[in-house]
């Protein structure tokens, strides 16, 4: 390697980023743990390159490396990063400090944990300028404010004068974006900047960086596992597998004609419009992802790969090599040019259609209401938070119910009140026959109990670590007061191992030895212990891969047809929701905004919050042209909802409603549209009637 | 916030009314009484004797009663012998009883009569409250920045050599109990015999059959100078720096590993800086509670200390008055302590609200 010549000025006809045949490894004391192998990539001046795969493929390893913050343990093995020309790899600590933040700026999924929680925003935005080129503190805070404005935030003087924790989530990452553009850097690296917020705030987060990165021509490093959102923002993408790059090209062109089994394997086990359950259900990648110190030889996706051939696949290390024709497109694959990339999956199964059957649970006017107060030291007014407002739906056997909605919609507490883990305010909770609105958990009876269970949305923290898988199992069915003897119960836990396909042998593991999706097909076993009949599955797939999500949910579909159990499903993803149920209820701040089945929600007309809920969904389909409509501001808070409509506050319709200002008023009545398909709106059905679909897909 | 500490104060109360009816209980026990009244009396009392003492002295009745009176919330006793003379709490002998307060207890300003030091409790209790203060106050002083500053070098980079020496030190520090570390730091340094006396001694850096440092601090009560203070400052000092440099360098290495700290790095932000503007005030929030917490403990640690180096102060006094069965003393000490500890937590509680800007107390 040659010496950079630093002060050389760099020709913006180059690369600015330019990584070749990057190794990177950690180091125990066991021994090396490779974390990323061979990864070249080339980021041109003004490009957004976007770098994909499952979690433990290393790209976020790639961001830190190019930061240079490896840790103790990381260490560049070979290949070189050149940043305008410069290899980052042999730069000392000082130049190093003088790139960082100035230079090459980073955007992290966290927000509220990467912002200094006692200091003020103001304080921590101006000390980018003040570091990087010597500005005063006054100007500093001059052009902080200015910044915050630019990131579109409401009220700049305030913000920069605020703490973070006072400032909501989509607030904070907005803060964590200016913060990385104060010294307007050549290149940001955006590290699943949205996978914490909601999809609406998400929508609005990522108009903010493309807009940004036009006006300031910054170059972007955008890593995600959404392959929606690579296509909404990156120019090219990088699919990752175990460490590896595996597919590399221009953004439509690896979508519209992948070279990769992986790629491939990854878009058929998401939900894109046009899946469903019965008729083309997904296709889950089958096995798991290997450990870094457990790689397979030669190709890293081999085991896993429908193409795979002994004798050539598992041979040696795997070259990229080039796709002709296209744009710098790339694929690790030694087969690509063998393969039929149009053919159809082979092994699609067309399942049956479940019955629906009779009524199980319904709701009448449920509201739950909590009290809180406020001040620093307890003193303050006392506020009622609405969490649930006249909640009225009912489920039947073998059905699945979504529940939608963003965050503090009220769907996680709706889930504890039917539990019993609350009680309810007012309104009733029919179970079966049976009132159990005001019955905690601890007093209902074990047959209520083992009836109505729940599967929860991270499956890390819901098995107990210090027990085997068996023995939680069995644990459950003691509670249920399930069989005479621990020999029955043992049989009963092998059979529920069964059914959620884990091998029988599973039940000595202990649950640190599982995988994410193996552990929660434990919780899905554990849930069904005592014959569910009702279960209520809160974001069971959301902590989940993609490639895995497709299983968990293909496995909880399989359970539902064989028990007629209900399901409710509790989500925010709307693409799983679209794929999975039979019925949707949207609920926006505690309100069931609209209800209806599948087909009814998710085309017009719509309820204004529902329409832009879809439109803030990235899809991964070059072929859906998808309406843009981007909601104002937050989710107003549930202890100082609007006044009337809840919805009123950010919807794009609500100059339609006549008389003007009736959704300032009144909450609207529930308007029942044909086919039982039910919208809290004021307007009226001849202005519904005119909602244009969402998503739309081109003819081909 | 006014609310809060109306609330706490009132709390506060409460707890100091059941914790000194505990002490008034347990110090006012029936063995107690009789030693009491024979030391007051005479060794060779009869049992008869014994209980007419306890009686006619007001320590007869329910212990509620007594306790009451004590808080002078209900009459003081009076007592009239066959010879026509009265006493009572609330006068001393020949004053006229008519002429005296029917309250005379805590609310009314009257600690009691203390029987070893034969006077008034607040009048020898405030001379050592006093001397004891200008302890805390120099172990404070040495103790809270050194202590900072350890636990800071040593948390900002954790395993490094900086943080092993210093941890290592830290533990043994604060593994030493005072009645060790004092023995220790006087052997060393305070004698003409051993230690580093009279090497010093030798050199001719100081003058034959002085010492470095005095082992008694008695005449610090006139007048402290660096020679008579110094080791009891310090043997009291390097038991809390230990500890506190612990609870600081385990605060200030998981601080270290927080996002923020990243973000600030990632900024360009020089290491210097990331310790002193973005991680210190963060990793100070848990140690200040526990420097709080030091308050009530230095009373602990004085009554070793005081009673090792014949400093006459808190600590000194609650040995002599528990040694020598003196009643009304010990309460006292036990109200002072009550307060000390109640007051400090509320200190912490809010100041921990200041420095954490994301809690609310409720």
């Amino acid at each position: 390697m040659t010496a950079p010549a630093s002060d050389q000025p760099w020709d913006p006809s180059k690369p600015i980023l330019e990584i070749e045949h990057l190794s990177i490894s950690f180091f125990t004391r066991l021994r090396e743990i490779p974390a990323v192998m061979d990864f070249s990539c080339t980021v041109m001046p003004g490009e957004a390159m976007g770098l994909v795969g499952e979690s433990g493929c290393g790209k976020s390893t790639v961001a830190l490396a190019v930061m240079r913050e490896l840790g103790k343990t990381g260490r560049i093995v070979s290949g070189s990063m050149k940043f305008k020309g410069r290899d980052l790899a042999l730069m000392n600590d000082e130049e190093l400090r003088h790139i960082r933040g100035s230079e090459i700026a980073m955007i992290y999924q966290e927000p509220m944990a990467s912002l200094n929680p006692a200091m003020k925003i103001g304080a921590q935005l101006a000390e980018v300028p003040m570091l990087h080129s010597g500005m005063s503190k006054d100007e500093a805070w001059k052009l902080a404010r200015q910044i915050v404005a630019d990131v579109r935030l409401p009220d700049p003087d305030r913000i920069v004068n605020a703490y973070p924790h006072q400032l909501s989530g989509g607030q904070q990452q907005r803060i964590v974006i200016a913060m990385a553009l104060m010294a307007k850097p050549a290149l940001l690296i955006l590290d699943e900047p949205t996978t914490a917020l909601d999809v609406t705030v998400e929508a609005g987060i990522v108009d903010l960086v493309k807009e940004l990165g036009k006006k300031y021509g910054t170059s972007m490093l955008f890593i995600s596992h959404n392959l929606g959102l690579i296509m909404d923002v990156c120019d090219r993408i990088c699919v990752m597998y175990s460490g590896e790059a595996v597919e590399t090209g221009n953004v439509t062109e690896v979508f519209d004609k992948m070279r990769h089994p992986y790629t491939q394997a990854l878009f058929r086990s998401i939900p894109l419009p046009g899946a469903d359950k019965n008729a083309r259900p997904l296709i889950s990648i089958p096995g798991n992802f290997p450990l870094p110190h457990e790689r397979p030889r030669g190709c890293n996706f081999g085991p896993r790969c429908d193409y795979f051939e002994k004798g050539r696949c598992d041979e040696a290390d795997v070259p990229m090599s080039q796709v002709p024709g296209d744009d710098r497109h790339e694929s690790r694959c030694l087969r690509w040019q063998e393969i039929d990339w149009d053919a159809p999956p082979a092994k699609r199964e067309v399942k049956e259609k479940a019955r629906i059957g009779e009524v199980v649970l319904k709701m009448e006017d449920l509201r739950k209401y909590y009290s809180v107060s406020t001040g620093a030291f307890g003193g303050g007014a006392s506020k009622v938070v609405k969490a649930n407002e006249t909640l009225s739906f009912e489920a039947r056997e073998g059905e699945t119910l979504a529940i939608v909605g963003e965050s503090g919609c009220g769907k996680s507490t709706f889930a504890k009140v039917l539990m019993g883990l609350e009680t309810a305010t007012s309104g009733s909770i029919m179970l079966f026959d049976e009132n159990v609105q005001s019955t905690p958990i601890q007093k209902r009876n074990t047959d209520t109990v083992s009836q109505v269970q729940m599967v929860f949305q991270n499956p890390f923290d819901t098995l107990n670590p210090s027990m085997t898988v068996g023995r939680q199992i069995i644990r459950a069915l003691e509670v249920f007061r399930y069989g005479a003897s621990d020999e029955e119960r043992k049989n009963r836990m092998l059979e529920l191992l069964d059914l959620v396909k884990l091998p029988r042998s599973f039940a000595d593991r202990m649950p640190r030895q599982l995988s994410g999706g193996q552990k929660q097909r434990v919780g899905i076993a554990r849930a069904f212990a005592g014959g569910a009949k009702i279960v209520v599955a809160d974001e069971p797939v959301s902590a989940l891969d993609v490639s895995v999500q497709a299983a968990v949910t293909d496995l909880l579909m399989d359970i539902q047809r064989e028990n007629r159990t209900t399901l409710l499903f509790i989500s925010h993803d709307l693409s799983i929701v679209r794929y999975l149920s039979d019925r949707v209820m949207v609920m926006y701040l505690g309100h069931v905004v609209e209800m209806g089945t599948t087909d009814q929600v998710f085309s017009p007309p719509y309820h204004p919050y529902t329409e832009a809920l879809l439109s803030a969904v990235p899809i991964a389909d070059t072929r859906v042209i998808r309406k843009r409509i981007v909601l104002e501001g937050d989710i107003p808070s549930a202890m100082n909802p609007p006044t009337g409509c809840p919805f009123q506050t950010r919807c794009r319709w609500k100059s339609q409603v006549s008389p003007a200002g009736l959704c300032d008023r009144e909450v609207p009545p529930v308007q029942v549209l044909e086919g039982g398909h039910q919208i809290k709106c004021h307007l009226s059905p001849e202005v519904l009637a005119t909602m244009e679909p969402v998503i739309q897909i081109a003819a081909e | 916030m006014g609310l809060f500490v109306l609330r706490r104060l009132g709390v506060m109360l409460l707890t100091a009314l059941a914790l000194t009816f505990v002490v008034f209980y347990l110090t006012n026990l029936q063995p107690n009484l009789e030693k009491l009244a024979r030391t007051e009396g005479s060794v060779r009392m009869t049992d008869e004797a014994v209980q007419a003492w306890i009686e006619q002295n007001g320590h007869s009745g329910s212990v509620f009663a007594r306790y009451g009176q004590w808080l002078g919330v209900v009459p003081g006793w009076t007592y009239t012998d066959e010879k026509g003379d009265t006493r009572g709490r609330c006068f001393a002998i020949g004053q006229d009883p008519a002429t005296a307060p029917r309250f005379c207890g805590l609310f009314q300003g009257n600690w009691g009569f203390s029987t070893f030091f034969k006077k008034p409790v607040a009048a020898s209790l405030g001379e050592k409250l006093a001397a004891t203060g200008w302890l805390m106050l120099a172990v404070m002083l040495v103790m809270v920045p050194t202590s900072l500053f350890l636990g800071v070098l040593s948390g900002m980079r954790e395993g490094s050599v900086i943080d092993r020496t210093l941890s290592t030190f830290s533990i043994a520090s604060t593994a030493t109990p005072e009645y060790v570390s004092g023995v220790i730091l006087v052997a060393l340094l305070a004698t003409a015999a051993t230690g580093i006396s009279p090497i010093l001694a030798d050199y001719g850096l100081l003058e034959p059959n002085k010492t470095l440092f005095l082992a008694s601090a008695t005449s610090a009560m006139d007048d402290i100078t660096f020679w008579n203070f110094t080791l009891p400052v310090m043997t009291i000092a390097l038991y809390g720096i230990g500890y506190i440099a612990r609870m600081t360098r385990a605060s200030m290495t998981e601080v270290m590993t927080q996002q923020y700290i990243r973000t600030a790095r990632l900024k360009g932000v020089p290491f210097r800086t990331v310790v002193m503007r973005h991680a210190l005030r963060n990793a100070l929030i848990a140690p200040f509670t526990v420097i709080m917490l030091q308050f009530p403990w230095l009373l602990n640690g004085v009554v070793i200390v005081e009673s090792l180096f014949n400093y006459k102060g808190f600590g000194w006094t609650l040995v002599q008055a528990a040694s020598n069965n003196d009643i009304p003393l010990l309460l006292a000490c036990s109200v002072v302590a009550v307060v000390v500890v109640l007051l400090t937590q509320l200190i912490s509680d809010i100041g921990y609200v200041f420095l954490n800007p994301r809690i609310r107390l409720a």
